[in-house]
């Protein structure tokens, strides 16, 4: 695992695992969030406020962004191995990319810290 | 009736780029035929075009091409199949051209050696005639063994055209599977273990363009499906 660490190297299974199972999270926070706005008639900013001041809900939240992250890590490095040979821009691309996944858990992260 | 070929023609040894060549057949009306022969036909005009075919009955896998956009054997592709319109031929996507249709299939093949296309068994005394098994670990082997290694699936996989040089491709899995699943078989951990990276067998995405041009009906995807599930058990 510290070899994997420090090489980059990816562990097929692991990613395969992570791909799925972070699928399933953003799934089910998508049907969800498809539920809430079909089953409120008038949604307003209380109503809003309201469902996202629940300790749950930010937990779901959080989950489903952590979740966005690493599906684009995993999804991101398949689709640049198959697209994009030269290995600097690769690494280029990689490291810009996993920098804005990063960066939206950490406005989330703020944006629900604030409801 | 007169058919209209569009065939891709490319000599490196005379030619800068390859380009496409119409060609003409007469076919008399009501008449079928299978590709193979009316390429035939049109050799006989152009002795210049180039071609493989061996068995011309769908055994050899020799004569796989792209035949109006889909991966096919010519030999048992009848010029019905493909419409009313232009037939447009071309190599098998992906791997090297080295004349007109004729691909080097080098790449494909380095692929299908990595898995050990070979029984290992590791028994001290071998039986002396044969290894048995039971009705039920043959019927395990069907839909895999009838594969005929002519590249139409693996050419017809993305995964396979980004990363030929790493990912074994759906020909090379099926067999991987058909050797994981033989009970005669006693290597597969050592079997798994050289497909345990990110790529080998990882890097199918259930596109199923295998499935779909296989002209014996065989499903790679399925296969490979069993192999990621083998990983999997292995793993956790």
């Amino acid at each position: 695992m510290v070899t994997n660490q420090a090489s980059m190297k990816r562990d097929g299974i692991q990613d395969y695992v992570t791909l799925r199972a972070s699928a399933a999270v953003i799934a089910a926070f998508t049907f969800y969030m498809v539920y809430v706005f079909i089953s409120t008639e008038n949604m307003t900013f209380e109503i809003w406020q309201g469902i996202f001041s629940s300790i749950y809900m930010k937990a779901f939240t959080l989950a489903a962004l952590v979740a966005i992250m690493l599906h684009v890590r995993v999804g991101l490095w398949q689709v640049l191995t198959d697209y994009v040979k030269p290995y600097r821009l690769r690494a280029a691309l990689q490291f810009v990319l996993n920098l804005i996944a990063f960066a939206y858990v950490a406005v989330g992260l703020f944006v629900l810290w604030g409801v | 009736m007169q058919l209209t070929f569009s065939i891709y023609r490319y000599n490196p040894d005379v030619d800068d780029a390859p380009r496409m060549e119409d060609y003409q057949l007469e076919v008399e009306e009501g008449q079928d035929m299978m590709v193979l022969d009316a390429l035939i036909a049109l050799k006989e005009k152009d002795p210049s075009l180039s071609f493989r075919r061996s068995c011309r009955e769908g055994v050899c896998g020799s004569d796989g091409m792209n035949m109006n956009g889909k991966n096919g054997l010519a030999c048992i592709t009848p010029l019905s199949a493909l419409g009313k319109g232009k037939i447009v031929v071309r190599p098998l996507p992906g791997l090297p051209v080295v004349r007109d249709l004729v691909v080097d299939m080098s790449q494909f093949y380095t692929q299908y050696e990595k898995i050990k296309p070979f029984l290992i068994n590791d028994q001290k005394q071998p039986p002396a005639r044969e290894h048995l098994q039971s009705p039920e670990d043959r019927a395990k082997l069907d839909g895999l063994y009838e594969c005929i290694l002519c590249a139409c699936c693996s050419t017809a996989c993305p995964s396979f055209w980004w990363n030929p040089d790493k990912f074994i491709g759906p020909a090379g899995l099926l067999h991987a599977y058909r050797f994981l699943v033989d009970s005669r078989d006693t290597a597969t951990d050592e079997r798994l273990g050289d497909l345990d990276d990110a790529f080998s067998v990882f890097r199918c995405h259930g596109i199923m363009n295998c499935v779909s041009v296989c002209p014996k009906g065989l499903n790679p995807t399925k296969a490979i499906g069993h192999i990621k599930s083998m990983l999997l058990q292995r793993a956790v």
